[in-house]
């Protein structure tokens, strides 16, 4: 586990996605990546194109009174990628994203976008926000809403463009009071493209959506990144960044503890996930070399191990019912979780 | 990244004059829109003084005079400025508290909306509805109380109440920078209800005990009231430039209260 030089130490994985979730393909390519697994790698790989940077948090802490949110936090975000930042409820994407909108100003260090100030008006010309909002005004029809923000800027998108593209066509008319929880996230979504923005900030953009919605806006915002535009999301779906990013950072209690590209943060999870309807109990299947984890899952039972190919022979010839077998890699929440609880300080490994 | 880059109305956009009238024009327009939908708002603003007028100017004291001008002559400047006031603070205050608390006006901020447009759009809808009141109250006062002046005094008394719009979108502006989207509402009802009785808008002025006209004099509804009643011969004997100059000055100390919010919220820790 040490062998990248790391000094993140990874536990073995512990929760697991559902199989469908895991088999989905990793978007991006292995040959063009960059581990970052340390601040003091990050620091090094920083210097690396810096042309390109198109916003960028440089030693940041940002506190609420006594309360660190950001600590010392280093961060790009290059043109024409998608990078999420990923974390649970409280780690300080929330904070790093309205840093980056020029809505808090950092304690210590540098925040920067477009090369320049955050609050500058040029860069809010260039920038569409989705925010997480508790009330919107509720009387204003959805067309009504994305007219008024649109003429906010240079060169915005046509309406019926904008309406397509957040799935909002037939609820122009809608007051806003009378969308669903999702619906509103779509408008929210429409405000924040509707200028046609070079750079995008999605802060937690799919919350409320079910499964159909959430695909929907993630091909939205591939198409959006196929533009040419650099999307910047938070999220606490691993699903979510999995999905999307190009590079994802990996953020806990203010802090990133992991740079990488989805597949490079699942490699820090060592091993596979089995998963196989047995009639061998969980103590001998615990017994057998390799096994690190093993937990029942209704009918079958699932085993997590860093050599599979040796367990797989050994449950094949202990039980030669076996049936259902599945055998993935770890899903990027397992990563995540090892990553995040290691830094806790409850890991050991 | 000092405070000074992003006071009020600094814009080094190339916009054209046409583009920024356009924005402020449907920041407006919107935000006008938005209230008159909000029934809230408007059965609140505009029904209350209407109805007040009705009860107490046409059905129940229409032949009776307070210090010798007719009751549905009096209780137009006197419910006129009830209403303004409700207008301007329910549209400013309210509006104000509930985007910075919940966090719409951040995903506006965040926009290149001018921030000025913002505040100016809150202005003009507490000036137009004020100016509803004013004329719903006057086409009562007119069909059913006969109320006759001359159009230069309607037109005197529509400019100074609504006029009076002002200091109370600044006050508006003042509370909802430090009030929240749940104590606003309260909080304005708590300051401007008292304040409009010890003001002499329900009870005219020289009927509430001493103690109270004096206190009165500290409150600016009262100076308000009194240059709408003027219009109409019916004010207390002070100069009009007092009740101006009183104005003026609850006006200032509003908006700098105001300004102290706007640039305490630049650094607003809302997580």
């Amino acid at each position: 586990m040490d062998g990248t030089g790391s000094r993140i130490v990874l536990r073995r994985p512990c929760q697991y996605w559902t199989a469908d979730q895991i088999r989905r393909p990793v978007p991006v390519p292995w040959e063009e990546l960059k581990m970052i697994a340390t601040l003091e790698q990050a620091h090094a790989a920083n210097s690396i194109g810096s042309d390109s940077i198109v916003a960028s948090l440089d030693g940041v802490n940002k506190n609420y009174g006594d309360v660190p949110a950001l600590r010392a936090v280093n961060f790009r975000v290059r043109a024409g990628e998608v990078v999420a930042l990923l974390g649970p409820n409280g780690a300080g994407k929330t904070t790093a994203v309205k840093l980056l909108l020029g809505l808090l100003q950092p304690n210590a260090g540098k925040v920067r976008v477009f090369g320049g100030d955050p609050t500058n008006p040029e860069n809010r010309m260039r920038t569409g926000a989705m925010l997480q909002v508790g009330r919107v005004p509720e009387t204003l029809r959805v067309r009504e809403h994305i007219d008024l923000f649109s003429s906010y800027y240079e060169k915005p998108l046509p309406p019926a463009e904008v309406l397509a593209t957040a799935g909002l066509e037939k609820l122009s008319d809608r007051k806003f009071g009378e969308l669903s929880g999702g619906q509103r996230q779509r408008l929210l979504f429409a405000l924040a493209i509707c200028g046609n923005p070079d750079l995008l900030f999605l802060d937690e953009p799919t919350v409320g959506f079910d499964v159909e919605a959430r695909r929907m806006l993630w091909d939205q915002i591939r198409r959006l990144v196929g533009q040419g535009k650099t999307v910047l999301l938070t999220t606490h779906y691993l699903q979510e960044a999995d999905a999307l990013a190009d590079r994802v950072a990996v953020i806990n209690k203010g802090e990133i503890i992991a740079e990488g590209t989805p597949a490079q943060i699942k490699a820090h999870t060592s091993g596979k996930r089995i998963r196989c309807i047995t009639s061998l109990s969980i103590d001998l299947l615990r017994g057998i070399p390799g096994v690190t984890e093993v937990k029942p899952d209704r009918e079958a039972v699932e085993l997590h191990t860093g050599e599979a190919e040796h367990v797989l022979r050994e449950l094949l010839v202990r039980d030669a019912q076996l049936a259902g077998l599945e055998v993935t890699t770890a899903g990027l929440e397992d990563a995540f979780l090892a990553l995040t609880q290691e830094k806790n300080g409850n890991g050991s490994n | 990244m000092s405070t000074a880059t992003m006071a009020l109305g600094n814009t080094r956009i190339q916009r054209s004059p046409a583009q920024t009238l356009q924005i402020y024009l449907k920041e407006a327009k919107y935000e006008f829109l938005k209230y008159l939908r909000l029934r809230m708002y408007t059965i609140s603003v505009l029904t209350f003084p209407i109805m007040f007028y009705i009860l107490f100017g046409l059905v129940l004291n229409s032949k009776e005079s307070i210090a010798g001008t007719r009751v549905p002559v009096y209780l137009i400047p006197s419910y006129g400025t009830f209403g303004v006031i409700a207008a301007s603070l329910f549209a400013t205050a309210a509006g104000l508290a509930s985007d910075r608390g919940l966090g719409w006006l951040e995903v506006k901020r965040a926009s290149p909306m001018p921030p000025f447009a913002y505040f100016t759009a809150k202005l003009f809808t507490s000036f137009v509805f004020s100016t509803i009141v004013v004329l719903a109250l006057f086409t009562l006062g007119i069909a059913f109380g006969g109320v006759r002046m001359s159009v230069g005094q309607f037109a005197k008394l529509l400019a100074t109440l609504v006029a009076g719009s002002l200091p109370f979108s600044a006050m508006g502006l003042a509370l909802g920078y430090f009030t929240g989207p749940n104590s606003a509402p309260p909080m304005i009802n708590l300051i401007y209800l008292p304040m409009s009785f010890c003001s002499g808008l329900w009870v005219p002025i020289m009927y509430l005990p001493k103690t109270v006209q004096k206190i009165a004099l500290f409150l600016p509804p009262y100076h308000l009231s009194q240059l709408a009643l003027g219009v109409v011969g019916a004010g207390t004997h002070e100069s009009a430039i007092g009740h101006w100059e009183a104005l003026a000055a609850f006006t200032m100390i509003c908006l700098g209260v105001a300004r102290i919010g706007f640039q305490r919220d630049q650094e607003k820790m809302y997580g």
